[in-house]
């Protein structure tokens, strides 16, 4: 090719040339993508600190953490109140919303087959695709009747319905399908075999199941539930809602309270008005974004260590 | 001369998915107790579907068709009220590919104990799971990890933790699915040579696509063709005198052709053609 | 309890949490789909009339205003972050990152992933805050573009490594350069990927906890790239926190539209998932 001379070669170099360059330049670009992930991160995390010194540098981190009192007017930020409803209501959430799935999950995957199996998968699909307001506008006029009317009063509680076991009621329903179609999906990866040898030796098919799939399907179904627990956690707008936006210690399942997300919601208007309560909300937003990442970290080692001990 | 331990009547198979196959077309066969019965032939001929068939383990997969009945010593397989799971327990099953449970390798073998309840107390079941892990061969090499996961064995020792398995259960019946086939050539033969010692004391039913194997171990020699049943005889006389002309054709090595041919419809694969000397 | 009836017990336990999963399912979207259509088939105008000056008070007028909003938000962010998230996931495939690489920046993406949506909001709030700016049209494209990024490049990098490698090694074997192989890897995992871009559009247009703060939450038409908006899910959860039962009931209206819009991108992710199947080799493999 180099001795040739005739313009056909010099052009093949020409957009050879123009190959090479489009190569460079796309690597540069793919290259800025590539690291724009921490980057992110890094940026959210920063700018969130950065923001959050203020109240840092009046309170100590024990104060805001431990304090029951939040009242920005009089300058009192106790994030306990909020902290206490946020566990409460993963907890709830998670209580009554992880065994129906994970025994949903084992329907669609080893019970269900042929037509009822895809309408069934297709509901949950769509189910996990509603946005969230949605399931709040409904729980309106569905379950906080329900809870206020019956439920609370039959348990010897005079609540009104907005509260804490409203919203975790309806936040099992609005993460089970996320949940179902993760753990659906770990189970049909196994292969047959399992089932084979483990009813071969004479196991019933429940078994089988119990001991044998959901072992081998563990560390998917344990990534499923974590995934459902991280969507509880940040919920915002569900709880705010729903939950009925005081901010106090709970005293029972039934009444009101607050959760982190809806601490901000609820309290931005007064955002311009005291400097310090801005302050105080996007330090919220630094306490998610780090229990996340603490969350996920201990998550991929738990996992490590499942995937290991449950191997097959 | 011997009793017979499994008995198929008229049996067929038909896999009624997108496309009808026929895998098994009537086949009525005595398995004789306390002997090794090796199932031959070629790819996509219906072996492991008679196997499956036998303890009704087919029936884990969708749009499976079943005609005829299978007997065990003289009870029906298919036409009772027991529960499959009674069943399986008498006739075991160990697939082609070494599959360990998500146990420990203790646990493996003292899984079918512990759900048949089988043993009272946690010495009667350390004396079990010794005994059968003994009688694969395998104590010696794992005495001293059974906390360890089965998956972290070499797969020849996988292999044999599942046959150890299948027996802790004490089947009458034993089914193997080709369960040399994924090993290398050294773990085949610690297989095969527990396999030799297990059938005196019990009826196994084998697949395999090796005729080596086949003379190696079987007392006794089914050949399946395109799903039916083409002879049966001792493994002596099946293979120094096969009386179908089929048979001899693929003892001799002479079904390549038509094997490529018939093995197109059924997209077996090409990895097992029949005897390559 | 005997072993067989424990298994009849658990069978049916099974079923059970299915049919329930369903039921409620089926009741969320009847009740969304009855009552709004209900209030749009009596006044059908509302979803298309701007909204008059006391319509959060008084139910004047429609909610175009959100829907517009919705629209002129969601669009041009999924357009931004879709092109953002495929370069990424291109990076993060062996020819261009190691593994090692390729598993940090998923770990952070995983974070971002799990990151609950009002965290961006805030965030960009304070870079409202920083660079002294109202919260706009802008900043909510912004705040849900860094919203789909994670999802859509975890999509993207899944549909891509699940494209086999013989696309790769043609490409390369026919002499093309490593971003033409990319390209060419693109179009063979083309139906996982379309899929987690309308995935990624349908979280973004149903997510209100992003715009919240940084869309400005308007009642009127939005105006300009830098004027305050609002989107479909930020107005139905001010519609229904209304004492005005009108206003309410604009909130199932609302819900309609964005239900239906859900809905129809599920069916048009899966027709599309099928189209381009046929350049996906072996099939299907989302």
């Amino acid at each position: 090719m180099e001795g040739s001379t005739d313009t056909a070669a010099s052009e093949g170099r020409s957009r050879l040339g123009r190959r090479l360059l489009t190569e460079r330049l796309s690597s540069y670009w793919l290259q800025g993508a590539g690291y724009f992930a921490i980057a992110l991160f890094a940026f959210i995390v920063l700018a969130l600190l950065y923001q959050s010194l203020p109240l840092l540098s009046e309170y100590s981190l024990v104060q805001v953490l431990a304090s029951s009192n939040w009242n920005p007017a009089e300058n009192e930020f106790g994030f306990l109140p909020a902290i206490v409803g946020t566990i409460y209501v993963t907890a709830l959430t998670m209580v009554m919303g992880t065994p129906i799935a994970i025994l949903a999950a084992i329907y669609i995957a080893e019970y269900a087959e042929g037509r009822t199996k895809t309408l069934v998968s297709s509901f949950i699909d769509v189910l996990a695709a509603i946005p969230s307001v949605i399931f709040g506008l409904v729980a309106l006029i569905v379950v906080v009747p329900f809870v206020g009317d019956y439920l609370a009063p039959a348990l010897g509680s005079g609540a009104t319905g907005t509260g804490i076991f409203t919203v975790s009621l309806v936040m099992a329903i609005v993460v089970t399908p996320f949940m179902i179609s993760l753990a659906v999906e770990s189970l049909e990866a196994l292969p047959d075999e399992l089932r084979e040898s483990s009813l071969g030796v004479g196991a019933t098919k429940w078994e089988t199941i119990r001991i044998v799939l959901l072992r081998a399907a563990g560390p998917g179904i344990f990534s499923a539930v974590l995934l459902g627990f991280g969507r509880v956690f940040g919920a915002t707008i569900v709880p705010a809602m729903l939950i009925g936006g005081q901010t106090q210690l709970p005293s029972s399942p039934f009444s009101t309270g607050q959760t982190l997300p809806t601490l901000i919601v609820n309290d931005f208007g007064e955002l311009m008005s005291i400097p310090l309560t801005q302050s105080a909300l996007i330090f919220v937003g630094l306490m998610l974004v780090v229990i996340v990442w603490l969350f996920n970290f201990s998550a991929m080692l738990l996992r490590r260590w499942l995937q290991q001990r449950w191997q097959y | 001369m011997t009793d017979t331990a499994l008995t198929t009547e008229n049996l067929a198979v038909t896999y009624t998915g997108n496309r009808e196959v026929e895998a098994l077309k009537g086949v009525s066969l005595e398995f004789p107790a306390n002997q090794l019965t090796a199932i031959i032939g070629p790819s996509g001929c219906g072996k492991s579907t008679l196997l499956k068939s036998l303890n009704r383990l087919h029936e884990i997969q969708p749009n499976v068709e079943i005609t005829g009945d299978v007997l065990l010593r003289d009870r029906s397989v298919y036409n009772t009220d027991e529960p499959v799971p009674e069943l399986r327990k008498r006739i075991g099953y160990v697939p082609q590919k070494p599959t360990p449970l998500p146990l420990s390798i203790y646990e493996n073998v003292a899984y079918g104990l512990k759900i048949h309840g089988r043993c009272d107390s946690k010495d009667e079941l350390d004396e079990r799971v010794e005994t059968y892990l003994r009688k694969v061969n395998l104590w010696d090499e794992v005495k001293d990890r059974l906390d360890a996961p089965g998956a972290e064995l070499s797969t020849g020792q996988i292999q044999r933790l599942c046959l150890a398995r299948s027996l802790a259960v004490e089947p009458e019946v034993l089914l193997c699915d080709e369960v040399t086939s994924a090993l290398d050539p050294i773990s085949a033969e610690t297989v095969e040579e527990t396999l030799a010692d297990l059938k005196e004391e019990y009826t196994i039913i084998m697949v395999t696509h090796s005729m080596d194997q086949a003379k190696r171990l079987a007392d006794e020699v089914v050949f399946l063709y395109l799903g039916d049943l083409i002879e049966t005889n001792d493994t002596r006389s099946f293979f120094e005198n096969p009386q179908h002309e089929r048979t001899q054709q693929f003892v001799t090595g002479h079904t390549a052709v038509e094997y490529t041919e018939s093995s197109e419809e059924s997209g077996a694969d090409s990895e097992t053609v029949p005897a390559e000397r | 309890m005997d072993r067989y009836a424990k298994q009849r017990l658990f069978g049916l336990l099974a079923r059970g949490s299915a049919a329930l999963v369903v039921a409620v399912m089926v009741l969320v979207v009847s009740v969304t789909i009855f009552r709004g259509g209900r209030v749009l088939l009596t006044d059908p105008a509302i979803a298309v009339t701007p909204p008059g000056s006391r319509y959060m008070l008084e139910g004047d007028g429609g909610f175009l205003h959100a829907v517009l909003g919705s629209l002129f938000i969601v669009v041009p962010a999924t357009i931004a972050s879709a092109t953002l998230a495929v370069s990424t996931a291109i990076y993060l495939q062996s020819d261009y990152s190691s593994e090692r690489f390729s598993d940090v920046v998923n770990m952070f993406l995983n974070v971002l992933w799990g990151t609950p949506p009002i965290v961006y909001g805030v965030f960009i709030l304070t870079v409202i805050i920083a660079v002294g700016a109202q919260t706009s049209l802008f900043f909510g494209i912004i705040a849900i573009g860094i919203f789909q990024y994670p999802i859509m490049t975890r999509y993207t990098d899944e549909a891509l490594r699940s494209a086999p490698d013989t696309v790769r090694e043609a490409t390369y074997g026919l002499g093309g350069t490593r971003f033409e192989t990319a390209l060419m890897t693109l179009r063979a995992a083309m139906p996982g990927i379309i899929a987690g871009i309308i995935m990624g559009f349908a979280r973004g247009i149903g997510d209100a906890a992003t715009v919240l703060f940084t869309a400005g939450r308007s009642t009127r038409m939005p105006a300009g790239l830098f004027e305050p908006s609002t989107t479909l899910p930020v107005l139905i959860f001010d519609q229904a926190m209304s004492f005005n039962a009108e206003v309410r009931s604009h909130a199932y209206a609302a819900s309609f539209v964005l239900i239906v819009a859900v809905l129809g991108l599920i069916i048009v992710s899966k027709l599309l998932a099928g189209r381009y199947a046929r350049f996906a080799p072996g099939g299907r493999n989302s």
